[in-house]
Order: C-alpha cells, then structure tokens, then sequence
C-alpha cells in the first residue's frame, strides 16, 4: 500500500513537470553580422556556452534550441548587433487545441 | 512586437551616422550607451527632452550615435555647458559622459564644483583608468604600478577614487557599478537620473588595447570577467577588512542625501527679491515719492 502511494505521489510529482518540460519557451538569437566586429563577448558570457565563433570569429549558433532567453548576451554586445526574440514554432504539439 | 532591443535600435541610434561606431571589439563604451538607452526608455522619457554632453574621448563618442539632443564640447567642460544647458531650461533631463581623465584630470574643478553646487544633472564617468584616445598614457585613476606609455617602469602615484570625491564634494547620489553588471548599471543610470540633484554614476570600464596589453590583463572578455571577481556590494564591503578590500570594486549606491537643489533655490531667491522690491516700491507711494519710471 505504501510503495502503491509512493508511486502513485511521484508519478502525480512526475506529471506536472513532464507537461512543463514541453511548454519550455524558445528563443531565436538573432546576430547582426554587418555591426559584429567579432569581439567574442557573446561567447564568453553566455551560460549555456551554446554561442560558438566561426572561422572569421562571428558567431552562430550550434543548439538554438537551448537557449534560456537571458539576455546576458544582448546586453553584454557593445555593438547592437544581437537580438533575441521568442519562438513559436508552428509543429509544437498543442494536444489538438491549436 | 518588436523587441525591446530592436526598439532602441532602431529609435535611439541615428543611422545616418557611421556604424558600427568607432570604438574598439570589446569595448565598454558600448555596453554603457545600451545600459543608458534602456534606462532612459525604461523611464518613459521623451527623447527629445533628453539632453547629453560630453567631452573629448572615446565616450565622448557617444553623443554622435544616440538621438537625444547632444552636444560634443571641449575637454573637460562637458559639465559647464551641461550647467549652462540646465540653468536656461531646467526642464530638461540633462545628462553627461565623461571620461575619467576628462572628468578628474582636464575638468577636475568643474567636477567638483559641480557636485558642490548640485544642479539637477547626471554625471556618467566611464573609468578605464587610461587616456585610451591619445596612446595610453597614465591618467589619475591608473592604479599604482600599473605599466603605461608615460609609466614604462611602473606608475608611482596613487589613484583616485572618484565616487568617493564625488560623495565628499557634496553630490547627492553617488553610485558605482562596471560593465559585466549591466543590469545593475542600468538601474543605477536609472536611480540616477530620477534623482533630484547631482548624480555620479561611476562605471569601471575596459580599455583592453591601451591599458590591459600593457599590464597582461588579457583581452576584453578577460578584463570583463575579471570584473565580476573582483567586484564587491555595498553592503558586503561593511563587513570586511581594509586588507581584503584592496583591489577590489565596491559597487552598489555609495551616496544617497537629500539636499536642496541649486536651481530651485536659485528661483526662491529671486522670489523673494521681487517681493521685497515690490514692498519698497509701495512704501515709496505711500510716501509720495514717484517711481523711476515715471
């Protein structure tokens, strides 16, 4: 009866953070490349260190899909030249309601 | 719906002008004129009453990309005709960059002087303890036994502090903060120019081309982080020791006094002028003795 409960409590626990998983914001890191002078402050700064330089030093992203949306880099850029801007793609499941 | 850094991309940087701007990858400067822009858009001010004056140096680049009313003036008199700005139009939001040899070294007298007299104004003191512009030479915040062009073997004077000599020549709200607390900054930029009085806000920026190649600070992203090591708050700093507080940056608000400002006390005086030469004047009738004027 006890384990029964446990489990039933963890899977009510379980449940609730799964659906929050999927309702995870996503963000687009948007780089102006003509005003970047490739100063390699955004890929320093960024915690989930997901900002990579190219062979000229610009940089791009690997995995958009991990960005937070801190805008730690948007505001670090000395040269406006990044923008960050919320995403809503079109093929998330929205269980039928879209 | 735009985004908040589109916004001020696009509203409060002239285009015209040449960008990307002039200062080096990684500088501060640049990091400062964002944390202003959003601060004065978070602030809901009308951008054509908001004035900005600064003087010769790199930040004294600044008034040319931003699309307040800006005037670019003489070495260390960014503050003077700040105060000329504000004695005729006191309505506006004035505020000034300065750099920290143009506002300690060139303009020091008008600095302090300014703090004393407390107009209504914003001081921004973007300080990379260097003269970055002219080829790294030492300036009144280099640290002692920092290496510069004019100090090949070692600086031997003491620096500066000038939140410090702000907050002791009287201004009433003085703060600190550097460029990897941008946020932190933008609320101090906020604090400040909501303030009623002088405010200085004290920025620790990054000169990695002149000052950190010269004394292997390393590059920009280096000096920047290091920052973050070396900064403590306000409060924090209470508790420690004068020992463990060298070399560190105590940011946060240093300052913080109510005081009457110059310019309303100014229009009181003037009040009560008009007022005593109104009971002169009458009692000069009453006595039958005729006005000038006439």
């Amino acid at each position: 009866m006890v384990k029964e409960s446990k489990a039933k409590a963890t899977g009510k626990a379980k449940a609730p953070a799964a659906s929050k998983k999927k309702e995870k914001k996503l963000y687009t890191v948007i780089f102006f490349h003509k005003w970047c002078k490739s100063c390699g402050l955004c890929t320093a700064l960024c915690p989930k260190k997901i900002i990579k330089p190219d062979e000229i030093g610009l940089p791009f992203i690997e995995a958009m899909d991990r960005c937070s949306g801190c805008r730690f880099c948007e505001i670090h850029c000395p040269d406006f030249a990044i923008t960050i801007k919320e995403r809503h793609p079109e093929r998330r499941s929205t269980n039928g309601k879209h | 719906m735009l985004e908040r850094a589109e916004i001020i991309r696009k509203e409060y940087l002239r285009h015209d002008k040449k960008f990307p701007h002039v200062w080096c990858p990684g500088c501060g400067n640049g990091i400062v004129m964002g944390a202003l822009l959003r601060a004065v858009h978070s602030l809901g001010l009308n951008k054509d009453e908001v004035v900005l004056a600064s003087g010769i140096g790199c930040s004294g680049r600044m008034p040319t990309y931003v699309d307040f009313n800006t005037i670019h003036t003489t070495h260390g008199r960014a503050l003077t005709f700040s105060t000329g700005i504000k004695l005729a139009r006191p309505e506006l939001t004035v505020m000034t960059v300065m750099g920290d040899g143009d506002s300690t070294a060139i303009g020091g007298n008008h600095f302090i002087h300014a703090a004393r007299r407390n107009l209504n104004l914003t001081a921004i003191i973007i300080n990379n303890s260097t003269y970055g512009m002219t080829g790294g030479q030492y300036s009144p915040t280099t640290p002692y036994g920092s290496k510069s062009t004019t100090s090949v073997y070692g600086h031997v004077e003491h620096a500066f502090s000038i939140a410090e000599l702000a907050a002791t020549a009287g201004a009433s709200f003085v703060a600190r903060s550097t460029v990897y607390h941008a946020t932190h900054m933008e609320e101090m930029l906020k604090k400040g120019i909501e303030k009623r009085g002088f405010s200085v806000i004290e920025i620790i920026s990054n000169c990695h081309v002149q000052h950190g190649r010269r004394n292997k600070l390393g590059g920009a992203v280096e000096m920047i982080n290091g920052f973050k090591e070396r900064s403590v708050t306000v409060e924090k700093s209470k508790k420690m020791s004068s020992d463990e507080l060298e070399g560190k940056i105590t940011i946060g608000v240093l300052a913080d006094v109510e005081k009457p400002v110059s310019t309303e006390e100014y229009q009181r005086i003037v009040e009560e002028a008009k007022h005593k030469a109104e009971i002169i004047t009458r009692a000069k009738e009453k006595n039958g003795v005729k006005r000038y004027e006439e």
